[in-house]
């Protein structure tokens, strides 16, 4: 908190005088907050642990018998493994792809109109892309684009939402198409906001174009790639909802949210349901430090 | 898309050299032989070339579905949209009247609005109460319940689904617009206070401690001061919220139950879903419908969007 205190009043522009003595009305202010986060986030995740040691229908403590399914199970293993792949893949692509159109959109004179196109995804609800998609992935091709694209080469259809492991490819690949607007107007804000004269000086120094590119562009914008990065690493441990409209986790294509959500609706075990919550949330905990760490250095 | 690799991205990364930054410069302009002026003018049309063509390849999917929509059964079901491009052109407002009329969509409209409206303006007060005691006033452990409260912006919310579940069953909450209503707030509660804290944060407060020496009190103060000119954050916050609540599929399902009379739009076009075959043409009008409004909130309001994004994430 002191460290806070100080930073804030480093970088405030105009020194700020000091706020007023503690105000007890401020617990009132907070009040509903407080409640709602206690009751939605902070119970649930005590019960989740606590629901995690015990058996299938609550009844019984029984250690770590539900993780230990988890990380033994080939099927529970496979759901890791997918989410592995989502995890670098899904990363990869978005913010790479993000990366990529925003330094090149940078100088064309369509920009406005390509990074509508790439935002509009964001706008559109998972069960209307899911039907976006079913026209792009159907099997029939005089029906699906995909197949109808590979059929000019003379290559039959492929099953894309069933041949697996293609298919966890093809699912990336939609969360992607959402997604990655959203690196792209952040990146892009980032590389507009890089100051002129140091580009200036490093062109007076003699650096040529690539040498820019990697010695002055990506570090001045290296903290915002990692806001990205994180962001998109957080987004990806807990996807469900591409995977629960495109095939609901069918066809080798699950993670852990979807068996989360399997578990808990279909199958109405509570102990793995809430295990597998328990790691999910265990493997964002790093992630939740870094932008922690984050917000406090920010200082403000 | 999915044959885009990583190989290729590096090659055209490759390609590109950070030009942009070179080209905002302007000031320094080294002679330029024509040859070089050549190969110039050829990487900035190939880079249109390029960026064109992954928005094109961006905005195919959602054009096949618009395209469909129009499209009459007999020919949804056995031709690609594509071919209805060319002419004779077949385009019909069936598909829509069928859905609207005899399908409840309009109903689904109306109480997506029922629920996203109330589900906007909740979190966004309550937020804004919140952001306004973390920003402007002191007491013991503010900062850490800040923390605290953005941290939980990554819990996964399926989480809370069960307990709650069962908690509003116990209540006789399931079913009723006011569960819905509930939930989101709470799950949107973070995010607002996250985002409202930094902007109320950065007002000056030199018009604070003036409107406090003539006696305002903290609520005149909050509701005349910093809620004007909050405007941008809360509208950037609004649209977040507003596109979240609309789009949400899985906490209208599980918390009004089977109540049809009450489901949003979300949740018409998932029942549609189910009925793959014959209602396929149904489903594509549906599903456009359902995304009208976010797009026009979208379109009318991209300024407020990217700055809230910006806001969210990269500050300072």
């Amino acid at each position: 908190m002191a460290t806070i205190a100080k930073e804030r009043a480093a970088v405030a522009a105009p020194p700020r005088r000091r706020r007023p003595e503690v105000s007890w009305s401020a617990w009132l202010w907070i009040a509903p907050a407080l409640i709602l986060v206690l009751v939605f986030f902070i119970y649930p995740l005590i019960n989740t642990i606590i629901l995690s040691f015990q058996n299938q229908d609550s009844t019984a403590f029984v250690g770590l018998k539900n993780y230990q399914r988890i990380f033994t199970d080939s099927n529970m293993i496979e759901v890791l493994k997918n989410n592995l792949l989502w995890l670098v893949l899904g990363t990869l692509l978005t913010v790479g792809l993000g990366l990529l159109v925003a330094v090149l959109v940078d100088r064309v004179k369509i920009e406005r109109a390509v990074k509508s196109a790439l935002f509009i995804p964001m706008a559109i609800s998972f069960v209307a892309a899911g039907v976006i998609w079913r026209f792009v992935f159907d099997y029939n091709s005089s029906f699906g684009l995909l197949n109808a694209f590979v059929g000019l080469f003379n290559q039959p259809p492929q099953a894309w939402l069933i041949n697996s492991p293609g298919n966890n490819i093809a699912l990336i690949a939609v969360y992607v198409w959402m997604w990655t607007g959203f690196s792209m107007v952040i990146l892009s804000a980032a590389l507009k906001g890089i100051p002129d004269d140091i580009i200036e000086a490093a062109k007076i120094d003699g650096a040529n174009r690539w040498m820019m590119f990697w010695r002055i562009t990506i570090p001045m914008i290296a903290p915002t790639l990692g806001v990205v990065t994180i962001t998109m690493v957080i987004n990806i441990l807990k996807i469900f909802d591409v995977v629960y409209v495109m095939t609901g986790g069918n066809f080798h294509t699950d993670v852990i949210g979807m068996e989360f959500y399997n578990q808990l609706f279909n199958f109405g075990n509570f102990g793995v349901a809430s295990a597998l919550a328990v790691i999910l949330t265990l493997a964002i905990l790093p992630v939740m430090y870094i932008n922690v760490r984050r917000i406090r250095a920010q200082g403000r | 898309m999915s044959t885009t690799n990583p190989q290729q991205i590096a090659d055209i990364a490759a390609l590109d050299q950070g030009k942009s930054l070179a080209e905002k410069l302007g000031a320094i302009e080294r002679p330029q032989t024509p040859a070089q002026r050549f190969v110039r003018g050829l990487t900035n049309s190939s880079i249109t070339f390029i960026v064109v063509v992954i928005a094109l390849l961006w905005s195919i999917p959602t054009f096949g579905l618009f395209v469909s929509s129009f499209r009459p059964v007999t020919l949804i079901n056995t031709s690609g949209w594509w071919t209805g491009l060319l002419p004779p052109w077949h385009f019909t407002l069936e598909n829509y009247q069928a859905v609207i009329l005899q399908q409840g969509l309009g109903q689904a409209f109306l109480n997506s609005l029922i629920i996203a409206i109330p589900g906007t303006l909740f979190p966004m007060l309550i937020g804004a109460f919140a952001a306004y005691a973390f920003a402007w006033m002191k007491f013991p452990g503010r900062d850490w319940i800040f923390l605290g409260i953005v941290a939980l912006l990554v819990i996964p919310n399926q989480i809370a689904l069960v307990p709650i579940l069962s908690l509003f069953t116990q209540i006789g909450l399931t079913g009723k617009y006011a569960a819905v209503w509930i939930v989101h707030t709470a799950f949107g509660l973070p995010f607002a206070v996250f985002l409202l804290r930094n902007f109320f944060s950065a007002l000056p407060s030199d018009l604070m401690e003036s409107a406090q020496i003539d006696g305002a009190s903290a609520f005149r103060r909050f509701w005349n001061i910093i809620v004007p000119l909050s405007v941008p954050a809360l509208a950037s916050l609004a649209i977040f919220q507003f596109m979240w609540v609309w789009n949400d599929l899985l906490i209208a399902l599980l918390f009004l139950g089977g109540n049809r009379d009450v489901a949003p739009m979300t949740l018409a076009v998932a029942d549609l879903v189910g009925s793959y075959g014959e209602g396929y043409q149904l489903l594509t009008a549906a599903a456009f419908l359902s995304m009208t409004l976010p797009l026009v909130v979208f379109f009318s309001m991209q300024r407020y969007f990217i700055r809230g994004i910006l806001a969210g994430s990269v500050k300072g």
